[in-house]
This record gives C-alpha cells, structure tokens and sequence, in this order.
C-alpha cells in the first residue's frame, strides 16, 4: 500500500510495571476472619468448663439436655448424659460445669436434686413442679478440686451460707420429727432438725437440729430442749389447760428449748456441735436435774407384788426419789429371806424446796445425811401404799409415824438400810386376822345344839300362842262385836239426848237462863246493899220524887 | 472495565469464609429459653432435630441451604480461582456456566439467619420465652456474606482470558 513515509510514531508511555512487595489489603479480610473464627471458637472453648459426673440412687427427674445445675439459682452448668453405673447399683449423672464454676468443684462439695417438697411449715422448690427438677450444688471448704462426685439423696437442711450452730439432741424417741421440723424457743421459730438416726445400740435417737444464728446464743449449757409436738392437755386442780407451741407444731411436731432459771448462770453459750438430751415434754425438762442421789435399802415385811422398779418414792406427796431395784437375798440357809427394795433418792429435790427464801447452799453428803437422820429421828419411814386400786400398782411413801419405835440410819452399810412400817394395806389385813382368829375360838358346835333346843322350845310356845289365838278368835271375838253393837246403841242414844233441839236440852237452857237472871238479881241485891245497909233495918227509902 | 486484583480479592473472601465456615457450623447459631428449658441450637442439631421429628423435607431443605450451598460454593468458586490463575482452557463453559449458578443461588443461604432473625424479633415474651441469637449466627452470616463479595469480586472474563492470549 503506497504510503508516504510515515511519520516517526510518537513514543508511547511505557508503564513501569512495579512488583509491589507487600500483598493487597484485601488480605486483611481474611486475617479478620480469622481471627473472629477463633475469638468465636476460643471463647466458647474456653467457657466450656470441667465435665463433672455425680452418682445418685436414681435418675429421678433429670433430663438430658433440660436439666441445669444450679449454684444459688444460678445456672452453672448442663446434665449431658445419664449412664448406669457398672454395678448397676446407681446413676451417673455427667455434667458440663460452666468454666467460671471450676473453683466450686471442691472435694467435699455436695450435689443434690432439688424437687418440690412440700412439708407441713414450708414449701420449697415451687419452681421445680414447672421447670423440672435441677441439680443444686452445695460448695465445700476444701482446696482440692476434683470432677467426682456422689450425691446427697436428700438435700442438706444447712447450707453453708446459714449462720448459726448444729447441736445434738439424745432422746427416747423420736416423735413426729421430721427433716425440717421447727425449732422453737419461747415460741419463736429459731431453727430446725437436719437429721436424726437411730443410736447405734438401738436405745434412743439422736436428733441434729439447726439453731440459726442471732438464736444459737441463748443455747447453753443449762438448757434443756423437750419435744413440743402436737397439743399439751393437762387436767390439774386449776381445771383443763390445753397448751402448743402452735400451729405448725401441732401438725408436724416441733422441738422447744429454754434454759433452767435455777441453775447457776453459764459459761456462755453452748459451742456448736454440743450434745443435749431431749425431754419427752415441758414438764419433764423443766424439772431440775438431779445431780446427787442417795441410795437406800427398804425391807419391807409384806410382799412386793405391785411395786416395779421406776415406782416413785414419795415423802408426802413430793416425789423425791424412784425404786431402782427388788431383790432377793438370803445370807445363810437358815437365815430369813428377805426382800430387798433399793430406791435411790435425790436430796436436791428437798433441798431446793425448802422454803427459807435463801438460795441452797452448795450441796455436802454430811449436810443431806444430817438432814435424812433428823427426819429419821422424828419418825421418819417407809412404807408400801397403794398408788392405784385398780392396778394395785404399789409406790413407797416417806411418812412421819411419831409412834414408831425408835430407829437410825447406819450410813456405813452399802446401801444403808432405811427402817420401814408395814403398809396401811397391811394393817387392816392384820385387823381382819385377828378377827378371823377370835371369830374361830368361839365354840360353834355347842351354840347350835343349844340354838336348836332353843327353837323347839320356841316352836311349842308358838304353837300355844297360836291355840290362844284361836280361842280368842271363836270365843271372844263374837262377844266383843255384840258389845260393841251395844255400845254403840247406847251411844246413839246419848247422842240424841244430847242434840241442839232434843227437850232435855232445851230444859236445861231455860232453867240455866233463869238461874242467870236470879243470879243477876241477887248481884243487884249484894251492890245495893252494900251501899245501904241501913236498908237491911229501914227497908227500901221511898223514891225521892 | 475489569475489577482489579479479580482473584487476589476473591480468593481473599473464600479464604475468609472457608474459616469462618467452621465456627458457623459449630457454634449454637439460636438460644432459645423457655419456662420449663433453655437450650442452644446449632444448624446441624436444628437439622437433625427437624428429621428427627418428621420433618424431613424441611430438614434436607434446611440442610441443604445452610450447609451444602455455602461449602459448595466456595469450592466451586476457588475452583474457579484456581483454574483462572492456571489459565487452564480446559471446560470454559462450563466453568462459565458453574459461576453463574453460584452466583444465582448464593443469597438463598441467608435463609437460616433471616429464620433466626425472625424469631428473635418475634419470640420476646420475657421469663415465658425468649430467642437469642448465638455467636454461630454471626459467624454464619459473615460466610454468607463472604461467599456473595467472592461471588461478586470474580471476573467471569478471566475464565476466557486464556483464549485471547494465545490468538
């Protein structure tokens, strides 16, 4: 193609072609993400706490997935697997514990399932009957941090957070008290029972109660708690008095303390953890406890039927003492059996009932003794009397016999030997003994032979008698009847002479009215004479007129 | 015009929403609470749970959008990625035609956040019932969004750059 000559091209611009060292920003984006993804991942790693396994009796309630483990209401952490144990005794419940939540893991930390309960005072784990059961952890002291556990079956009835003391309580029984069953102290509610077994010997329960805090103070070591359960009726002198501690304590029972006024102020209050016997009722803790006792021996010469060991001596109506023991004994083969009663008496109960207003000294033996051989002295001494008629349960009375012959007590003899009297019982059966031997002396044979003469000769005499009757009745009885008639013919006849308008009657009314008149005339005669008895010579003056 | 740095930029993106992938994954993606239980659902528990309950189309559809989609299509697209920065000539059109389902199919990924964000708007009956969003939600949206910028930050010219080079 004819082309001139082209004009020389003009230059073009050549682009520098750099290498740029650093990548582009764009570059950062994935970086970002990268390290979002594993913010993302790290954090929930590392929210992720310990899994911990807890063995419990059943799996009662616990849910895969739904149930929490709850710190304080707190959720801190899931149930993510329930599995029977190897022994398939029991559950394993796994857990994932939130990694906050690691430090509560202690060794002696405590897991239990917390469901509704409903008692008698409380309801708690309302929230439960919606949400389902949940596992609430109870954290222990310990340093040491471990992942397994074994769960309370019950939930504890003291959590750590609770202020206040444990303390022991031994008693005969157990009563109605139940985990969670108050505490009362002058009927205010202060705690409750968080436990109570069996002794391991069977003979009594031992109760745990919880004293809350500003309350535990007023234990001592002087008071005596008593079981407050239900309703306390007594029928005294004074009439009925029905006496609770209150509501709920009727309904499921309750435990009361106080402190003993009488006793000497205490070294502060009980530590916690102190042992306490628990009285059956008010009455019986209230009584102040019998620190010294005296032993005696009681022989008694009648039989012992009806008396029983725990039978209460009785010094005139006090009980100051109880029968320990009946024996036998015997020394020798010829010697005399004899019956033994071993009673123990407290000489604090007549001591700190003496009425001198001054507070007892502190107790001696020799003082207690001087005081018993005194009342010795002044006739003093046992005797068996019947505490019931119907039972014929016996108990031994403490009496003044003035009459008695003289006794004392030798202290030396283990246990001295406190004299007695037969009982009132016995003395009547005596009475009627010696009755009974009179009565037999009396010669019966011969009374009834001449009792039996007696009667024949009575038996005639009656028989003649009624002979008598007989005459009288066919002889005498006609005659008697006729005169009778007659008499009364002759009565009858009176009676009309006698009557209001019979002509004698009326005879001797007239002449009886003229014998008055005749009277009155002489009476008239007798005044005027008297007056003038110159009339007697001169006669009667002629009327003036 | 062509977008500069086409596959540094789309590369980036994939690698991002690759990592972010396994958080999206793992991570509960919903908290629900209720009165009686709380629990967390990740989108594969929220799968198993819809088949499990019968729901099975639900589930695989579920499954399908959340799971499949967002892993398919960042190893289509690095894929295409890779064979761009080859220059391989090999099934351009089909490549061509794999980018244009990726970038069709994309946005329906979303589906499982805006499910989430419904609830958590709607669900707000307070001690009753509650729906939180968790921390997968986020990573989860963040892939979505990542594969889509991918998507978008490819030439799908560079597919065809190989044949003008070698006129």
């Amino acid at each position: 193609m004819p082309m001139t000559d082209p004009a020389p091209a003009p230059k073009l611009p050549t682009a520098a072609v750099g290498r740029r060292r650093l990548p582009s920003l764009i570059w950062l984006i994935p970086v970002v993400a990268a390290a979002v993804g594993l913010w993302l991942v790290a954090h929930t790693w590392l929210e992720q706490g310990p899994i911990v396994t807890i063995q419990f009796s059943s799996a009662d309630g616990i849910e895969v997935g739904k149930t929490k483990i709850r710190y304080k209401s707190v959720d801190i952490g899931d149930v993510k697997g329930i599995e029977i144990s190897e022994d398939r005794k029991a559950v394993v419940v796994s857990a994932q514990v939130a990694k906050s939540a690691w430090d509560l893991l202690s060794r002696d930390s405590k897991f239990f399932v917390v469901r509704p309960r409903i008692s008698g005072g409380t309801v708690s784990g309302l929230s439960t009957l919606l949400s389902g059961a949940y596992i609430a952890i109870e954290p222990g002291t310990s340093k040491e941090l471990t992942v397994n556990f074994v769960g309370l079956e019950n939930p504890p009835e003291v959590t750590s957070d609770m202020q206040g003391r444990e303390y022991i309580l031994r008693g005969e029984q157990l009563g109605s008290l139940a985990y969670g069953t108050p505490v009362f102290y002058r009927r205010v509610n202060v705690g409750h029972v968080t436990k109570f077994s069996l002794d391991s010997d069977g003979r009594g329960v031992e109760v745990g109660v919880f004293v809350n805090a500003p309350y535990d103070r007023f234990v001592t070591s002087n008071t005596h708690f008593w079981h407050a359960s239900g309703v306390d009726v007594t029928l005294d002198a004074n009439g009925l008095k029905v006496s609770t501690e209150s509501l709920v304590s009727i309904i499921e029972g309750g435990i009361a303390f106080q402190e003993l006024a009488d006793l000497p102020p205490p070294h502060g209050s009980a530590p916690s953890g102190a042992s306490f016997t628990l009285y059956d009722d008010r009455a019986q803790a209230m009584q102040l406890p019998d620190l010294h006792r005296e032993q005696f021996a009681l022989y008694f010469p009648e039989s012992l039927r009806g008396l029983s060991v725990g039978a209460p001596v009785d010094f005139r109506g006090i009980v100051v003492g109880e029968v320990k023991s009946l024996g036998v004994e015997y020394e020798k083969a010829d010697s005399p059996i004899r019956f033994p009663v071993l009673i123990n008496v407290y000489p604090d109960r007549l001591r700190s009932r003496s009425l001198n207003g001054s507070s007892p000294g502190a107790y001696s033996q020799a003082k207690s003794r001087a005081i018993i051989d005194r009342l010795v002295a002044h006739g003093m001494r046992g005797q068996l009397r019947t505490g019931n008629l119907l039972t014929g349960q016996l108990y031994i009375a403490l009496d003044f016999f003035p009459d008695a012959s003289k006794a004392a007590i030798d202290w030396s003899g283990t246990p001295p030997v406190l004299a007695t009297l037969p009982g009132g019982l016995t003395e009547i059966q005596d009475a009627v003994g010696r009755i009974a031997r009179k009565l037999d002396r009396v010669p019966i044979e011969r009374l009834s032979g001449e009792l039996s003469q007696a009667l024949v000769s009575l038996d005639a005499t009656l028989r003649s008698s009624q002979k008598l009757i007989g005459q009288l009745d066919s002889q005498v009885a006609p005659q008697a009847t006729r005169t009778l008639a007659e008499a009364e013919q002759a009565l009858r006849a009176a009676n009309a002479l006698l009557a209001q308008d019979a002509p004698l009657q009326k005879d001797v009314q007239n002449a009886l009215k003229q014998v008055a008149q005749s009277a009155r005339a002489l009476a008239v005669l007798a005044d005027y004479l008297e007056r003038h008895p110159e009339s007697l010579i001169h006669g009667k003056p002629e009327d003036p007129r | 015009m062509r977008a500069p740095r086409s596959l540094q930029r789309t590369s980036a993106y994939l690698v991002a929403a690759a990592i972010l992938y396994v958080p999206a994954n793992v991570l509960p993606v919903m908290h629900s609470s209720s009165l009686l239980a709380s629990q967390d659902d990740t989108i594969l528990s929220g799968v198993v749970y819809l088949v499990r309950s019968g729901s099975w189309p639900l589930g695989l559809l579920v499954f399908f959008a959340s799971v499949t989609v967002p892993l398919l299509k960042i190893l289509a697209l690095g894929f295409l990625v890779w064979m761009s920065a080859c220059r391989s000539r090999a099934h351009m059109l089909a490549r061509a035609r794999l980018y244009r389902v990726v970038e069709f199919v994309g946005r329906w990924s979303m589906l499982d956040i805006f499910a989430v964000t419904l609830l958590v708007a709607l669900v707000r009956m307070g001690r009753l019932a509650s729906v939180l969003p968790g921390p997968g939600a986020l990573a989860f949206a963040a892939v979505v969004v990542l594969t889509l910028l991918a998507a978008h930050s490819f030439d799908p010219r560079l597919i065809w750059d190989p044949v003008d080079a070698n006129d």
